[in-house]
């Protein structure tokens, strides 16, 4: 009778839960028991789970293509170079934020930096456009013309990708990293500063011996949680900006253009889900595995 | 500590800003000043950082001749602020309940909505349902439904921010005082948590206007399109027209080479405009809840 009427009290705290849960469940659950696409051969007429068995059928195509190795390779690839790449950039110009003197430029930076970040990718397709396209882009006509050098063609000619890819993703979002570890700096006691400087500390002792180690468990997070995602890619800066260009597909083909190909382009259900529970369930691991050491690491931060 | 030093680093600092700056700014400006140059002058020199033949008929065709643009702000102003409302609606009702520390069941609803963040079920059955199932190819609700309608995230923040700041003294006297649970969170809870749904609003809001996913995967027809949605499609089949005028069709009327910069910037110009005025609750917003991300 307690019980009941405890439960009755909190009735209407369920009843705020359920648009949410019955969200979860369409948006994320259903598609769940949909995994087991990945082991059928997909018949429209039958639905999901009406089509038929072929076990294992689809990921040994999958893999035994060469496509699995490029998607994989592409992938992991892409994403270490942006951590590595990425956080050098954005712990150095977050450093040099905190140095600087004047309020007023400090902000203005930090409005600029955040700006491309905010800016959807598709208008930055327009932009690399704007400097590789043949005919008329800014880096044949503005700065390989004036120079004598041939045109390139850029978006036909792979091995510039790897560097153009790269050099987009910083672009986008430096800023957005560079913000995250200023704002760990903005916290730590100007004191210690003023100690230093008292004792004769210069200014690459400050830094050396104070603010990295202030950034040292921000970046061990966030370093950790890009792992945790490093088999999920940026589906626009992969497909978007090379113009889903065959002629790069050997260097801009990773798990989500592949998947979206598959089932978009190609209408090779079976083996587009295969590839996608690939990426979930690697995914899957990488999480729980990336929260187990940031737990033991600093357990506030820790995803649950 | 030496002064003079500190000077030297100081304009050695603002230099190097200064570039970084510079190197923002330009994609920007050549993608103005193309979109208002000549279509002959850009064919002739590329594009370019200054325009060199001032002319707008490039905006003209877009915006006087052509409906598909201002259409395609329309269905992003539609989307987004349907997608934003209901957003934050279905986020504040889920976080309230988790921020509750008394709800018996509290575990099991944070770690229904962890798990959904944790593994996902992938694209191909979702959109498998999504088309067969609810029928929302080339329907509104296909850009407004589909993943974004509450990010698991979102739903942290907002909880992460009730616990944190509304006492739970408070709520346990407004119950004494006979406030049922909505009055509370209706007019205890949601007024003091203004910096937290301002911040989720725009993050929120930002996520439903930059987004093409959605319509990649489930719009085709034009009259669905939203901004970057058309911008996506512009750019891809353009590509293809340009190569079609090539091989000896009548493709030379249409300015191609300008109209691109002018939709890109377009597309772009309502984020510009409202940027400087919101960048405070963006910033907010990131360095609140990035650790979790």
């Amino acid at each position: 009778m307690k019980n009941a009427k405890k439960l009755l009290r909190y009735l209407p705290l369920y009843f705020m839960l359920m648009p949410g849960c019955i969200y979860l469940v369409i948006n994320h659950y259903i598609p769940m028991g949909g995994i087991v696409l990945a082991f059928k051969k997909y018949n429209f007429k039958k639905g999901i789970f009406g089509s038929d068995n072929v076990g294992f059928h689809n990921f040994k195509f999958l893999f035994q293509t060469k496509d699995a190795i490029t998607i994989t390779r592409n992938t992991l690839l892409y994403n270490l170079v942006f951590i590595v790449v990425g956080t050098v950039i954005a712990v150095f110009v977050a450093i040099l934020l905190d140095e600087l003197t004047g309020k007023f430029l400090k902000k203005l930076y930090q409005t600029a930096i955040l700006f491309p970040y905010i800016i959807s990718i598709v208008i930055i397709s327009y932009l690399a456009y704007a400097f590789l396209n043949t005919e008329t882009g800014f880096l044949n006509m503005a700065l390989l013309k004036p120079l004598g050098k041939a045109p390139v063609s850029w978006y036909s000619t792979p091995k510039y990708w790897p560097v153009i890819l790269t050099v987009v993703y910083i672009w986008k979002s430096f800023g957005y990293h560079c913000i995250l570890y200023y704002s760990a700096l903005v916290g730590v006691d100007r004191e210690y500063y003023e100690a230093a400087s008292i004792d004769g500390a210069g200014r690459w002792k400050r830094i050396w011996y104070i603010t990295l180690p202030n950034l040292k468990s921000t970046v061990i997070i966030l370093t950790l949680l890009a792992v945790s995602k490093i088999f999920y890619s940026d589906f626009g800066l992969f497909y978007q900006v090379p113009l889903n260009q065959g002629a790069l597909i050997d260097v801009t083909n990773t798990i989500d253009t592949y998947v979206y190909r598959g089932l978009m382009q190609l209408n090779n259900v079976g083996m587009s889900a295969a590839a996608g529970l690939y990426q979930s369930l690697v995914g899957f691991v990488l999480v729980l595995s990336a929260n187990v050491i940031v737990k033991r690491y600093d357990p506030d931060s820790a995803l649950f | 500590m030496a002064k003079g030093k500190d000077k030297g680093f100081q304009m050695a600092a603002h230099g190097f800003f200064i570039c970084i700056l510079i190197c923002i700014l330009i994609p920007f400006m050549i993608l103005f000043s193309s979109s208002i140059t000549q279509e002959e002058a850009l064919v002739r020199q590329g594009y370019g950082i200054l325009p060199t033949k001032v002319d707008f008929t490039a905006y003209k065709l877009l915006l006087v001749d052509s409906t598909s643009i201002l259409r395609g702000y329309g269905i992003s102003v539609i989307v987004t602020v349907t997608g934003t409302a209901v957003n934050l609606l279905l986020t504040v009702l889920y976080a309230y309940p988790l921020s509750r520390k008394d709800l018996p069941g509290r575990e099991f609803f944070s770690f229904f909505l962890f798990f959904t963040m944790l593994f996902h079920g992938g694209i191909v059955s979702s959109y498998i349902m999504w088309t067969q199932t609810f029928h929302i190819k080339n329907t509104l609700w296909a850009l407004i439904v589909p993943n974004l309608l509450m990010q698991g995230f979102y739903v942290i923040m907002a909880r992460t921010y009730f616990t944190a700041n509304i006492p739970t003294a408070l709520i346990d006297a407004s119950r004494i005082d006979g406030a049922g649970e909505v009055k509370i969170l209706a007019q205890i809870v949601l007024p003091m948590s203004l910096p937290i749904l301002t911040a989720l609003g725009l993050m929120v809001g930002l996520s439903y206007w930059n987004d093409w996913l959605n319509g990649i995967y489930y719009v085709n027809e034009d009259k669905y399109y939203s901004i970057q949605v058309l911008l996506n499609r512009m750019l891809l089949n353009t590509e293809t027209m340009k190569k079609a005028a090539k091989s000896g069709l009548a493709g030379g009327r249409v300015p191609s080479v300008s109209m691109k910069m002018a939709v890109a910037v377009l597309g772009a110009l309502p984020v510009l405009v409202i940027y400087p005025f919101l960048q405070k609750y963006f910033v907010k917003g990131i360095t609140v809840g990035a650790v979790k991300g």
